[in-house]
């Protein structure tokens, strides 16, 4: 009884302490956008019988962001995807933990608004699509069936397209989008609701300023009453509502739009129509890019980050296994800056984020 | 006050009246429990219907046969078959020149949209071949190979040739080739053989669940040698030795508590505790296990100790009077009778944990995970996460092969729970 109990006390510990030694595995985490061509990377470089292939977990951005800056070791992940932008403030958290940085960019992502062929295409501007769907707007447009004071920010009382604008379908207005948590809200809410209805349209831009938001970033936040709908994470659950719900609209990464195109319908936005082409051109104004920030005090400690960095060359071409899966790839200056950054490594700094 | 007689007669009138009304009740009750039972089990068949007719295509899939010339320069051009010989060989470029010979392609552009017809999986799958059978090199065998998922798609009719070219995912030139295939009847519709064998990939059509279900049972190992001793010596301990006093049953409170606490905290205590202070790695199934081993504790536990108090005490009083210590009375008497109920509430907890993402999320094990775990330390996901997983991915083929994997884990929950029916018919005693 007591030799068994002391065998398995060693067991157990070897077991424990093994597990702590240093990793082989490449560990990735962050954006739910970049995941599936990150893990079109991480597969090739799997095939490579030099590597084991890397571990690329989900969560969004913001856990990219922060979890490749909580510190220097293995226990922490070696590369860290978003689909935004690192801030100053995440980027002041990584100094914090003594973690350096290098930025790439890999390409980028269109946002769509789409819904089923059956129902009403959708052609709309900028600023009308936020003016719909912004939780608070000012309270002197006549559509909304009042003229009152401009300065005055009132509901959203907006309950038809065609209140907004008569070009717009006589429907109800509703939209399926993601949550808070998410990268593409954020930036859906940042390029729509922000810069296109607040900081263009006339009333909501002299009314923002009037309240001391002139860059409009009080406009970001979405409609609570019904009208815009939390749909989850799952980018996949929306097309299926759209399917099922014909008179409703959804809110999701291109890729999805690529893979549903005998279904969905794009929404032409300020003239442009979400293709392929129109986002690489960068005609199409609701794109963002797309991230990896790789931590220099894992190069040459967990194998294989080198030739990670050095796989997303080889495929994100324009005619690369990345463009295939619905990544936009950059334009060919951009790839060469990039690449080259994979050798040099050029440290993020504050100054590089303005 | 004064209490009415009545006459027996009367009484019986009175009764008789009301023994219609009575028996009415009864089959209404009867009635209602039926209507219950009817609607539970509707529930439970449109379930598994639903489940299994969409399911079920996701175990099959499109293949193309090819001709393919295995010549062993190109192949494995070291001639050792190590993985770095065949990794550097050019098994890919062989089987797109025998599929070029069929369907001729012409122009830098069809050739580029023709390379694409067959599944990216084909050099791994050459590699395996002359593996197992090096006699194959100078031959020329016919190999099946699986279709990309968008040809795997229109195959089976979730792309229309009617729409336009310009918005499906497969071009006019692509269905040429296709049916150019099939005319020379190389196309074939069979099991497939990657949703069981094959793991985790982006590309849908060798997506497979095997990494995914060698992750669940390591995990579940580690959490049934952490949670099924110790929960069982909690409550032996909690019933027959301590005395009951205000610490044990603050003991006793809080592990009710504890049984009631959402899962995903366990995964932020497994964050904060293994990974932050003992340093251990993350994504692997040792603290998946441990993880999950605490949230099923209290389970087992709490059905432990319900199995031990169903123990008649005559059983124990019977030991102690022929002179049983206590230890014996517990091995010999206790632990043996409770043993079925013991058994059923840590298969329950465990068909639990089976089913568990949440807490996983925490530590890592929510994600894309390619290499099968050969031991607890290396990286590994489990069943839900995959499916979780892959129903959040684009490519259409995906579905199917989420409901595929549904299948599977709803038959890995049949199996747990049919051993805990039979361990507790066969180890059942009555008093």
């Amino acid at each position: 009884m007591k030799k068994t109990l002391i065998m398995a006390g060693i067991i157990s510990g070897l077991i424990i302490s093994s597990a702590a030694q240093a990793r082989d595995t490449l560990s990735l985490a962050g954006s739910s956008t970049v995941l599936p061509f990150a893990r079109i990377i991480a597969e090739q470089l799997g095939k490579n019988p030099n590597f084991k292939t890397p571990v690329v977990e989900s969560g969004g951005s913001s856990v990219g962001k922060k979890g490749v800056c909580d510190g220097v070791g293995t226990k922490f992940i070696d590369i860290g995807n978003a689909s935004s932008r690192m801030k100053t403030k995440e980027l002041a958290y990584c100094e914090k933990n003594g973690v350096k940085l290098t930025e790439i960019k890999v390409g980028y992502d269109g946002i769509v608004v789409a819904n089923s062929k059956k129902g009403a295409p959708l052609n709309i501007s900028k600023a009308h699509l936020g003016m719909a769907l912004t939780a608070k707007i000012p309270a002197c447009y006549e559509g909304s069936g009042r003229s009152y004071n401009c300065n005055d920010w009132i509901d959203n009382p907006f309950k038809k397209w065609s209140d907004i604008d008569a070009s717009l379908p006589d429907i109800e207005i509703r939209v399926y989008g993601p949550p808070t948590t998410s990268g593409t809200r954020a930036s859906y809410a940042e390029m729509v609701n922000q810069k296109g209805y607040c900081g263009k349209e006339k009333i909501a831009k002299a009314a923002s300023a009037a309240r001391g938001d002139k860059k409009g970033k009080k406009c970001r936040a979405m409609r609570t009453d019904g009208v815009f709908i939390e749909a989850g994470e799952q980018d996949n659950l929306i097309v299926q509502k759209l399917n099922e719900d014909t008179s409703s609209y959804g809110i999701f990464g291109f890729s999805y739009l690529d893979q549903n195109t005998d279904t969905l319908q794009g929404a032409v936005i300020s003239k442009t129509a979400p293709t392929f082409e129109n986002i690489a051109g960068n005609n199409y104004s609701v794109s963002r890019a797309l991230y990896y920030y790789v931590k220099h005090q894992h190069i040459g400690v967990v194998p294989g980050m080198n030739e990670y960095m050095a796989e997303w060359t080889k495929h994100w071409g324009d005619d690369g296994a990345l463009s295939d899966a619905g990544m936009i790839p950059m334009p060919a200056s951009e790839r060469a800056k990039y690449k080259s950054a994979m050798s040099s490594l050029p440290v993020l700094t504050a100054a590089d984020l303005k | 006050m004064t209490k009415k007689f009545i006459n027996p007669i009367e009484a019986t009138e009175i009764v008789k009246s009301s023994i219609k009304k009575r028996r009415a009740k009864d089959s209404r009750l009867r009635l209602y429990g039926r209507i219950a039972i009817g609607m539970a089990t509707c529930f439970l068949f449109f379930m598994f219907f639903s489940i299994f007719t969409k399911g079920y295509p996701g175990f099959f899939q499109y293949y193309v046969t090819l001709d393919i010339k295995f010549d062993r320069e190109r192949i494995d051009p070291k001639e050792d078959l190590s993985d770095t010989s065949l990794y550097e060989g050019e098994a890919s470029k062989t089987v797109n020149e025998s599929l070029f010979s069929i369907i001729n392609p012409q122009g830098r552009k069809a050739k580029k949209e023709a390379r694409k017809i067959v599944s990216s999986g084909k050099d791994i799958r050459i590699a395996k071949l002359v593996k197992n059978d090096p006699s194959l090199f100078g031959t020329v065998t016919k190999v099946k190979f699986a279709l990309d998922d968008d040809i795997d798609s229109f195959l089976r009719g979730y792309i229309n040739r009617d729409t336009p070219e310009s918005e499906r995912r497969i071009s006019d030139n692509v269905i040429a080739y296709v049916d150019k295939l099939s005319e020379e009847n190389r196309i074939s519709y069979e099991f497939s053989d990657y949703i069981l064998q094959g793991s985790a990939s982006g590309n849908p059509e060798m997506a497979g669940i095997k990494g995914a279900f060698f992750g669940s049972i390591l995990t579940l190992s580690v959490c049934l040698l952490i949670a099924f001793p110790l929960g069982i010596a909690t409550a032996v301990y909690l019933e027959e030795i301590a005395k009951k006093n205000k610490i044990t049953e603050i003991i006793e409170v809080n592990i009710n508590n504890l049984a009631a606490v959402p899962s995903v905290v366990f995964g932020i205590m497994g964050l904060a505790i293994f990974i932050s202070i003992f340093g251990m790695p993350r994504s692997i199934p040792l603290v998946g296990g441990m993880v999950l081993a605490l949230m099923t504790l209290p389970t087992i536990i709490i059905s432990s100790r319900a199995a031990i108090r169903a123990v008649p005490p005559s059983v124990r009083d019977a030991a102690y009077g022929i002179g049983a210590s206590k230890l014996q009375v517990i091995f010999h008497h206790v632990i043996p009778l409770a043993m079925p109920g013991m058994l059923t509430g840590t298969i329950i907890g465990m068909a639990q944990a089976l089913g568990e993402t949440a807490p996983l999320l925490m530590i890592g094990m929510v994600a894309f995970i390619v290499d099968i775990p050969n031991s607890v330390v290396d990286p590994g996901t489990v069943l839900p996460v995959q499916i979780f997983m892959w129903a959040d991915f684009a490519e259409r083929m995906f579905i199917q092969k989420t409901s595929a994997a549904i299948i599977v884990l709803l038959g890995f929950l049949i199996a747990m729970n049919a051993l805990a029916v039979y361990l507790r018919k066969k180890l059942e005693r009555r008093w």
